[in-house]
């Protein structure tokens, strides 16, 4: 099952023309990006482990295509993504967050049921 | 100074295999004139230095016209070292090397990192490779300067120089579209540095040695630092100045235009501080004028006549 999460997870998987076009989007705003993965895409999982500290200081996306790529090798069987950070005051958020690559196989998750006290249903989700 | 990018070969039409190309109108749409002559304007003599330059300006646009016509060549390789005495303009040089380079198109972006032996070299094991990639990474795209680096090497088996060395030179071969970099020191210096370097010698294409400035061109750099600062020299101070140059070149520690800069900042001083002391009513001449008293209280013509009474 195809994971889709942040920017762009309507598209089909950017291209790493695309990723540096997008890079350089951010960085003319002035965003550092960083880079994370994992090999748990579930979806309150939103704390990956972060590849190295965010890249601040960059004026070109050559550099952080450098940085996607040696995760990329590092981690050839986990999913990756690019954050950009937006620091300016009144936002302080990520501005843009998207998958640069999945594992070749993607786990799917099904519906799990558990009933509790008075017939009540609690739902989770889990990886299969 | 900003000239914006040229066009890059994507956007422009390719052409055909018998298409023929007016080479001048290349030139003024890629603005290659412009900006030579700019920098002739603005540096003084460095004949060697502009002749290169002129040279990769050419290669650039040979290139990009060659690319039109669907001739492929690897990336030019735009490494330099640039050796010379103190203060014969190599930093100058490197700084408009980021600006002159983006304006031929062949860097990205218009930025320079400034490295030295503190930023790329680790203090323990295994602190160089992140630091110096740290500082790779952030050049992407521009030029990487990094001042004295024979300082990178050390005879030491402890010293992690070596390792900076191996990543930089990496990078140097693997990453020739994205970076340029420029290397710089004193002479004799730098050439002992490549002596057991000589992996770094053979990738860097451009070894450019900048010549020691000679009077005439010490005088007319001291003559564009004082218009720049908005003085000028009175009449009869212009020889007392070139006295002064003259003098000033034969003694130790000579460091060419930045002497020249260091003398205009003592006359500066002395200018304010007889103005203070001896008049009352000042007008916008006295304010830009820089007189001989103001070169001669110097300690460079003190030992040149020394004054009686004084002892030597």
């Amino acid at each position: 099952m195809r994971v889709t999460q942040g920017s762009f997870s309507f598209l089909p998987d950017l291209t790493d023309e695309e990723i540096s076009l997008q890079i350089a989007y951010a960085l003319d705003r002035g965003w550092p990006c960083s880079v994370e993965y994992t090999d748990d895409p579930h979806p309150r999982n939103f704390l990956w482990d972060m590849w190295g500290l965010p890249m601040f200081d960059l004026k070109d996306p050559a550099g952080v295509l450098l940085e996607i790529n040696e995760c990329r090798r590092a981690h050839p069987d986990s999913y990756v993504r690019l954050n950009a950070y937006d620091a300016s005051y009144g936002r302080q958020t990520t501005a843009m967050q998207f998958i640069v690559q999945r594992p070749a196989e993607e786990r799917s998750f099904r519906l799990v049921r558990q009933e509790a006290a008075d017939r009540r249903i609690s739902y989770t989700l889990e990886q299969r | 100074m900003e000239f914006g990018t040229p066009k890059a070969v994507e956007d422009l039409p390719p052409l055909t295999p018998d298409a023929v190309v007016d080479l001048s109108q290349e030139r003024k749409d890629a603005r290659t004139d412009e900006i030579l002559n700019a920098l002739d304007d603005d540096l003084i003599g460095l004949v060697p230095v502009k002749t290169r330059i002129r040279e990769i300006a050419s290669l650039l646009l040979v290139d990009r016209l060659r690319a039109r016509f669907g001739l492929t060549s690897a990336p030019p390789n735009l490494h330099m070292c640039f050796t010379g005495s103190p203060g014969t303009g190599k930093t100058t040089v490197a700084v408009r090397m980021a600006e002159l380079l983006h304006g031929l198109g062949h860097i990205r972006k218009n930025h320079l990192v400034t490295a030295s032996r503190d930023d790329l070299v680790g203090q323990h094991v295994g602190h160089t490779a992140p630091k110096t990639r740290d500082v790779l990474r952030r050049a992407m795209g521009g030029v990487l300067f990094i001042d004295e680096a024979y300082a990178l090497h050390r005879d030491s088996d402890r010293d992690y120089g070596q390792e900076a060395i191996e990543i930089l030179l990496q990078f140097m071969e693997n990453h020739r579209e994205d970076l340029v970099v420029i290397l710089a020191g004193y002479r004799d210096r730098m050439d002992e540095f490549f002596a057991v370097n000589p992996g770094m010698s053979s990738r860097v294409a451009h070894h450019i040695d900048f010549p020691d400035f000679d009077l005439a061109e010490l005088e007319s750099i001291g003559r564009l630092m004082l218009a720049e600062n908005g003085y000028a020299l009175a009449t009869d101070a212009e020889p007392v100045f070139r006295d002064y140059l003259a003098l000033r070149s034969t003694q130790p520690r000579f460091a060419n235009a930045r002497s020249v800069r260091n003398a205009i900042e003592r006359a500066r001083l002395r200018h304010a501080n007889r103005l203070t002391a001896t008049t009352d009513r000042v007008g916008r001449a006295d304010l830009m004028t820089l007189r001989p008293e103001d070169f001669l209280a110097s300690r460079v013509f003190a030992t040149e006549r020394p004054e009686p009474g004084t002892p030597t």
